[in-house]
């Protein structure tokens, strides 16, 4: 093996320099961007206080109530009946649709080819929160990533949509 | 145990699926790898963040998969053949079976195995609309889709004459998306039996809606929610031609004439959701169970229940359903038949037939094989179900306790608790030489399960 001549050292210590350089910078980015994501967020109020995660939990112990008898522990829903919420279109897509499909309830839709005729009750009486949580744990459930559902939208849908008297 | 065992499996994938961890986790990765870098130490190795979602098992043939008891042996007579619901196999072995959807732009498949090695060589599509019920009677193949009956005339090696023309002998029957198969069933009488099922739940006001009361009478059984009697020669017959046959009967799927007993038989999948919309009332285990897959027995008049009742097999009583005043304990429906046999809730019997053949055991003989779709109400309790069960029959009369027959349709108990399983049990049919045909609407298989010593 040849021992190492001083420009060659002087080479890989240039190229270690680029490296670290790159790398700091690299890491000043991605932490700048985090920080900035993350300052962001309150900003978005997911769900209300407590920011994404406490929603998501909140969601989830509402999804357990309400939602699993039908669209099942996996959110997969059943064939020919409830229609899965794994990344359809319905789930990450508009969200004052998603909104309006709780808040009003559903029968009849077709995704990927698959027919499902299962009825869906509205939910009129879950709260705004209680609705703005559980969409946002579905849109961060079972596969999905999206953005979070607010009680200020939740809140709009219900306005544009207000109840039949039963 | 068991279902205990089923139940931690479960709520461990709730939190694997659900749990949003991999992002931060993966988010505080690249922190701390720049933090590394930065110090001149070397070597993370990132996880790669998420998205591991879980392979499709890899399934064994259908054939070997059946779990039967001693001497049975099942062969594969298709695979893969799409959503097959009811069959019919005519005295010479000819198959005919209905989907549910179209296969190559066909509603009904006609099946001959040429070389008699139990599977279909030979397929022959015709009808372009789907559907459930399919029969043969008086040589004529009858077939149902959501809202029609129709008939082929079949010739004497059961070839469909006309395939293109069938003769429409019931048209515009409700199907409001919601049981809305049309199951038949024939007494080689003249007559043709029809399920029109509810197109509802317990017949609330706003459907499968907490709080929404009870609509009294129910408006729906006027033109649903029972078995209508129609000619099964008449061409163009509608409601105002038929018979309400059975009323109360909120949705059946499974259903045959007894030659025994000379009498129709069926099956209701019973109603859902007591823990949904009651939970003051039923917990979740309770609504599992509650209420019962009954087996009824018809005569022209029969009165089941539904909506107002429905049967409660551990308290063995028609219990008023909450919709109308209920509250799990009070009794009603007087006037309403009791079922002849009750099976556990939710495990959805979509195929019925009395066996009439020589070639399984004695005890087989004029007892009923009841087809069990599987459950997907009963959750968060593990679902159930996928299986073809055996009712012993004794003078016309459900006797000794019912069996399961065929089993393992699912794949295993895993995939049993959590519904996705790998095959789904749905029709029923007798070959001339005895065997039972099983059909699954989930992949398309079909089996032929014989009998020796």
């Amino acid at each position: 093996m040849r021992p190492l001549e001083g420009p060659h050292i002087f080479n890989q210590f240039l190229y270690m320099q680029k490296n670290l350089f790159i790398a700091l910078t690299g890491g000043l980015f991605v932490l700048a961007t985090v920080l900035m994501s993350q300052t962001k967020k309150p900003a978005a109020k997911p769900g209300g206080s407590g920011g994404l995660q406490a929603s998501i939990t909140r969601g989830k112990q509402v999804y357990l109530e309400q939602c699993l008898a039908c669209h099942q522990v996996d959110g997969l829903g059943v064939q020919g009946m409830n229609p899965p919420l794994a990344k359809t279109k319905f789930v990450l897509g508009d969200k004052k649709a998603l909104a309006k499909i709780v808040l009003t309830g559903m029968q009849g839709v077709e995704i990927d080819g698959e027919e499902y005729h299962g009825v869906m009750a509205p939910h009129p009486d879950l709260t705004d929160q209680q609705i703005a949580d559980v969409l946002t744990y579905v849109r961060n459930s079972f596969g999905n990533k999206a953005t979070a559902v607010t009680i200020g939208e939740v809140k709009a849908v219900r306005a544009a949509n207000p109840q039949p008297a039963q | 145990m068991q279902q205990f065992i089923n139940r931690t499996n479960l709520m461990s994938r709730i939190t694997l699926v659900t749990s949003p961890a991999p992002r931060i986790r993966s988010r505080r990765a690249v922190c701390i790898m720049a933090g590394l870098v930065l110090t001149g130490l070397v070597s993370f190795a990132g996880g790669g963040g998420g998205g591991a979602k879980g392979q499709a098992a890899k399934t064994t043939d259908a054939a070997s998969q059946l779990k039967l008891p001693s001497g049975f042996s099942a062969v594969a007579v298709a695979e893969h053949f799409g959503r097959t619901r009811h069959i019919a196999v005519a005295p010479n072995g000819v198959i005919f079976v209905k989907l549910s959807r179209l296969k190559d732009g066909k509603g009904i498949w006609r099946l001959v195995d040429t070389n008699g090695d139990g599977k279909a060589d030979d397929s022959t599509g015709f009808g372009s609309y789907t559907g459930t019920g399919i029969a043969i009677s008086g040589g004529y193949l009858y077939a149902s889709s959501d809202e029609n009956v129709y008939r082929y005339k079949l010739d004497d090696k059961f070839n469909v004459v006309n395939p293109n023309e069938p003769e429409k002998i019931i048209s515009g029957l409700l199907n409001r998306h919601e049981h809305e198969s049309k199951s038949i069933a024939l007494d080689g009488k003249g007559n043709i039996y029809v399920n029109i099922g509810a197109y509802s739940n317990a017949c609330q006001m706003k459907d499968r809606t907490k709080g929404s009361p009870g609509m009294k009478p129910c408006p729906i059984l006027d033109s649903a929610g029972g078995i209508w009697m129609f000619k099964d020669d008449k061409a163009d017959q509608t409601y105002g031609d038929g018979t309400r046959y059975a009323t109360g009967l909120r949705n059946v799927v499974g259903l045959d004439w007894n030659t025994a007993t000379n009498s129709l038989f069926v099956m209701q999948h019973g109603r859902d959701q007591l823990h949904d919309l009651f939970p003051e009332i039923w917990d979740t285990k309770q609504s599992a169970e509650l209420p019962a897959e009954c087996m009824y027995e018809l005569h022209k008049g029969s009165n089941c229940g539904w909506p107002y009742i429905f049967y409660d097999q551990v308290q063995h009583k028609k219990i008023l359903a909450p919709e109308f005043g209920g509250d799990g304990k009070k009794t009603a429906g007087e006037d309403a038949q009791d079922p002849v046999a009750a099976y556990p809730g939710h495990l959805a019997p979509n195929g019925l037939l009395f066996y009439t053949g020589n070639q399984f055991p004695e005890k087989y003989k004029n007892g009923a094989f009841i087809a069990f779709h599987g459950s997907w109400n009963r959750a968060p309790e593990p679902q159930k179900g996928y299986f073809v069960v055996f009712q012993p029959f004794q003078d016309g009369k459900p006797s000794g306790q019912w069996e399961v027959f065929a089993d393992n349709f699912s794949g295993g108990p895993e995939k049993a608790a959590s519904g996705r399983v790998d095959y789904r049990p749905c029709g029923l049919a007798q070959g001339p030489d005895g065997s039972l045909y099983v059909t699954d609407d989930t992949k398309g298989a079909i089996w032929k399960i014989s009998y020796r010593k």
